[in-house]
């Protein structure tokens, strides 16, 4: 059942950013820079990690989780270090999608040359 | 077009614009989002058995899970881009590829692929984040803004 929910929201969530491309005419970095915003102010009501555990990897996967990510890990630590924890918390959950883009950017470097 | 360009125009540049506008190809809005849903759909479905797998056999629980997940799906776009597989999907998909995570990896990836052959200081590394650099900006600029005031009416606001 995960799957399937996991299915219907992610897809969801595309369509959305299909309609920003084609019936707004926005850029693709416009559309994903509002998606990443929007969902960080979903995440400020608490509604994504509602919606996380409801869709799984249907709502971790799209890039709005990013913003998701990123509130959660400066409202963890602003838990402990109040007001300061805002800016030393804020990659602390959400590190490995830009590790994994930069490491995985470098050896593709190394390893495959550019097509075309 | 703004109308607030049009207004510097000839009128011969206007009609331009007014035929132009007649001729664009009109894009297929409901087939897109088909195309975009159903890819979209799949790559969450696979991003969902990774994560089920992570869960299984390495002990991840249904919080933190997201993270190897993303950092597999971007290990994957890797392979893709750099086999030019990736470009057929994305052509094909439209958002159902740029929206998920993987269309972040493909910006970074793509772009430090494509750049490599002005030297790895400055090509890869003073390119990487020319596309994806703007989701990284807003992210964390309105993560900012969101967890300051969440902060601050907690503390002070007795939230």
């Amino acid at each position: 059942m995960e799957f399937f929910w996991a299915f219907i929201v992610g897809g969801l969530i595309c369509v959305i950013g299909q309609i920003m491309f084609d019936v707004f005419k926005l850029t693709p970095g416009h559309t994903l820079s509002i998606l990443v915003a929007s969902g960080s102010v979903l995440s400020g009501f608490g509604l994504y990690d509602k919606l996380v555990d409801f869709a799984g990897a249907g709502a971790s996967v799209p890039i709005t989780s990013f913003g998701n990510q990123l509130v959660n890990g400066a409202m963890e630590a602003a838990d402990k270090h109040g007001i300061i924890g805002v800016i030393t918390g804020m990659f602390q959950v959400t590190s490995s999608g830009i590790s994994a883009a930069i490491i995985f950017g470098m050896i593709g470097a190394i390893f495959f040359k550019p097509k075309g | 077009m703004s109308n607030n360009k049009k207004k510097n125009l000839t009128p011969t540049q206007q009609e331009y614009q007014a035929l132009a506008g007649k001729r664009e190809v009109k894009r297929p809005l409901f087939k897109n989002c088909i195309k975009a849903f159903l890819v979209g759909g799949t790559i969450c479905v696979i991003g969902q058995l990774i994560a089920t797998f992570y869960m299984y056999f390495f002990k991840f629980t249904e919080q933190n899970v997201g993270n190897p997940t993303v950092a597999t799906l971007i290990f994957i776009t890797m392979i893709l881009t750099g086999i030019g597989i990736y470009d057929h999907i994305a052509q094909f998909a439209g958002a159902g590829t740029a929206v998920p995570v993987t269309g972040f990896g493909n910006a970074v990836i793509s772009a430090a692929i494509e750049h490599r052959t002005e030297g790895f200081v400055l090509g890869v590394g003073g390119n990487m984040f020319k596309l994806a650099g703007t989701v990284i900006l807003f992210g964390v600029f309105s993560a900012f803004i969101v967890a300051l005031i969440k902060t601050i009416l907690i503390q002070w606001g007795g939230l």
